[in-house]
């Protein structure tokens, strides 16, 4: 083998090993023996796991993040499901510049969305916390909505709607009974998507926290502020297989690949 | 309403934005007839059918269907069927709930809803199919679908936008004694669009001709094939040598020349290639291309009238490519155009 046949796996190796690595590693410090967060991890035990779910701010702000993913991305499809049926299927004037801007906190850093939600939300209308919160998840995910579900709408022929109409349905009686079950399958695709995302999601967070009241990945990070112990790779790693668990059934029934 | 106009088409103008796509077109459809709607690609073929369908708003006239003036009710409303050159079957049902979907919205339920599709499958062979989704049927099957279920809805007239121009030839021969069956079974009013002038030669109680958004002639096949009105008529059922005529002389590349027998006095003539005789006559062209054709052989001429287009009988001696041949374009045999365009 010379330099140049040599080259191709090895950057390969090191670009799986970057991405892999850091996850493999808080899998393993979660089931450490030791005190302290560390690696390599010393001996071996389920005990940081077992602690995570007694920690009592991980529960609320477990039950923050589920809420906020369930409920940003169910208000996100609601939006974002008629938005995207108007985009593919109206000619719009000025759709395309529509499409951009929905799409534009997926270019914008999150940390900038939420400081200008701090800064001229949250603030200047005394909006509270939660529902700061609530809007800025919303708005995050709303994005990965259009997308996906204007995906699978381009995807859909526009006709079958006017043969509907022929057979007697109303427009929106169309839209529920033919548009509606053919997109299914991109809908939950969106929704596991955003869900996904908005779990995950911590800079947009970040300054929207109050007395009580975080997103699960902020709290991870306060917690490690003031005790640095396993469980936060533990609840890591949990989250992580969670995760990868929701992405892969998808994948298996719906195919979810199609329409990211 | 007389029979006469079963369904009428008053003063039709449809328009996408400002482009006009259809002006001003007058039709009149008897109950029951089977009317081919015939036109080069882009002549507002699909845009008329959509208009009576309701899916496309009118710009100014009226649609009458049945004593009614239908145009502004709805789409949903107007009893139309239109099967859509690409089925437009629902992907995500059976077929049976397909030909069930209008029973359904219009409140048929149990036993009268089964009995109805079935009957409605049964009748274009497809009871075996039942279950299956349209992915998992071929081209003609679906088209079958799409007919049955537009058909359970006995609607008053039925559209079909070039039905067979997406299937094979064998099956588009199928398709065509399918439709016929259906429409003389049901007596349903159909029309049915196409560019193929043999399709509508072939199903059609009359022809509608259409260029440009406005209709150039409607007639019986016979008339259509044999007595074209009009240079673009004829040249679109096969009379491929059109010529304009201009003080009873034939009009060609700016000069007259004298036809033998008696000139009527029409805008033009045509003759199918059959019809110009080789060998003899006023005429002189030289031979530019030949090709066989079963029973006939096909010669392209270089002449001062311009290209002519001629056919002698396979069996006769064969004109080499570059022989110079006497020709006659006979006025008798000539179709007589009332317009050259
Ligand atoms: N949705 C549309 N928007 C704008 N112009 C259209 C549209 N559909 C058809 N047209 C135009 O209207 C004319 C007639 O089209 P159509 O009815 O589809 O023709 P045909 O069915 O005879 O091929 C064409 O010039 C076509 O370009
Ligand atoms: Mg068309």
């Amino acid at each position: 083998m010379n330099a140049r046949t040599l080259f191709i796996p090895l950057t390969l190796f090191v670009v799986i090993a970057f991405l892999i690595g850091p996850f493999l590693i808080i899998v393993a410090a979660s089931f450490s023996a030791g005190e302290t967060l560390a690696f390599p991890p010393q001996g071996f035990s389920l005990r940081w796991i077992a602690k995570v779910f007694t920690v009592e701010s991980f529960r609320a702000s477990f039950g923050m993040s589920l809420f906020l993913a369930i409920g940003g991305t169910a208000a996100a499809l609601i939006m974002g499901i008629p938005a995207s049926y108007a985009l593919s299927r109206y000619k719009l004037p000025g759709a395309e510049v529509i499409r951009t801007v929905v799409s534009a906190p997926i270019i914008v850093p999150g940390i900038i969305v939420g400081l200008a939600l701090l800064r001229y939300i949250v603030v200047p209308f005394g909006v509270g916390i939660s529902l700061a919160l609530f809007l800025a998840h919303t708005a995050l995910v709303l994005p990965y909505a259009v997308r996906v579900v204007s995906a699978s709408l381009d995807n859909l022929r526009s006709d079958i709607e006017e043969a509907a109409v022929l057979l007697g349905s109303s427009r929106l009686g169309a839209f529920f009974r033919v548009v509606l079950p053919n997109i299914r399958g991109g809908i939950l695709s969106a929704f596991i998507l955003g869900f996904v995302t908005s779990f995950n999601q911590v800079p947009v967070s970040l300054f929207l926290s109050g007395p009580g009241v975080r997103t699960l990945p902020i709290d991870m990070i306060a917690y490690m502020e003031i005790v640095f112990d396993p469980s936060v790779a533990a609840l890591s790693s949990l989250l992580a297989f969670l995760s990868i668990g929701i992405v892969f059934a998808a994948e298996r029934f719906l195919g979810f690949s199609r329409y990211v | 309403m007389s029979d006469q106009s079963y369904l009428s088409l008053e003063k039709l103008t449809l328009a996408y934005g400002d482009t006009v796509a259809v002006a001003d077109l007058d039709l009149d459809i008897r109950r029951g007839e089977l009317i081919a709607l015939l036109g080069p690609s882009g002549c507002g073929k699909t845009t008329t059918m959509r208009a009576i369908a309701g899916l496309l708003p009118v710009k100014s006239g009226r649609v009458r269907l049945d004593g009614a003036d239908i145009t502004h009710v709805s789409p949903n409303k107007r009893a139309v069927g239109l099967v859509f050159q690409s089925y437009a079957l629902f992907p995500h049902l059976s077929v049976y709930e397909n030909v069930a979907f209008g029973l359904r919205l219009k409140g048929m339920r149990g036993a009268d809803l089964d009995a109805r599709v079935q009957q409605g499958i049964t009748s274009v062979g497809l009871s075996n199919f039942a279950n299956r989704r349209p992915a998992e049927l071929s081209g003609g099957q679906q088209q079958r679908v799409a007919l049955a279920r537009s058909m359970v809805m006995e609607p008053k007239v039925l559209l079909l936008d070039e039905p067979l121009s997406n299937l094979d030839a064998r099956l588009r021969l199928e398709m065509r004694t399918e439709l016929q069956r259906v429409q003389k079974e049901t007596g349903v009013t159909m029309i049915f669009v196409t560019h193929d002038q043999a399709e509508a030669l072939a199903l059609a109680d009359r022809i509608v001709v259409m260029k440009r958004g406005a209709i150039e002639q409607i007639g019986s096949p016979q008339d259509i094939y044999n007595r074209p009105q009009s240079s673009f008529v004829a040249d679109f059922v096969g009379f491929e040598n059109v010529f304009a005529l201009e003080g009873g002389k034939l009009k060609a590349n700016g000069h007259l020349y004298d036809l033998q027998g008696d000139v009527p006095s029409v805008a033009g003539l045509a003759w199918r290639p059959r019809m110009v005789a080789l060998g003899e006559g006023p005429f002189r062209g030289t031979v530019r291309g030949t090709s066989f054709a079963g029973d006939r052989r096909e010669y392209l001429l270089d002449t001062p009238l311009g290209p002519i287009k001629a056919e002698d009988d396979a069996s006769a001696p064969v004109h080499e490519l570059g022989t110079e041949l006497a020709f006659d374009l006979p006025a008798r045999k000539a179709a007589p155009l009332a317009s050259f365009a």
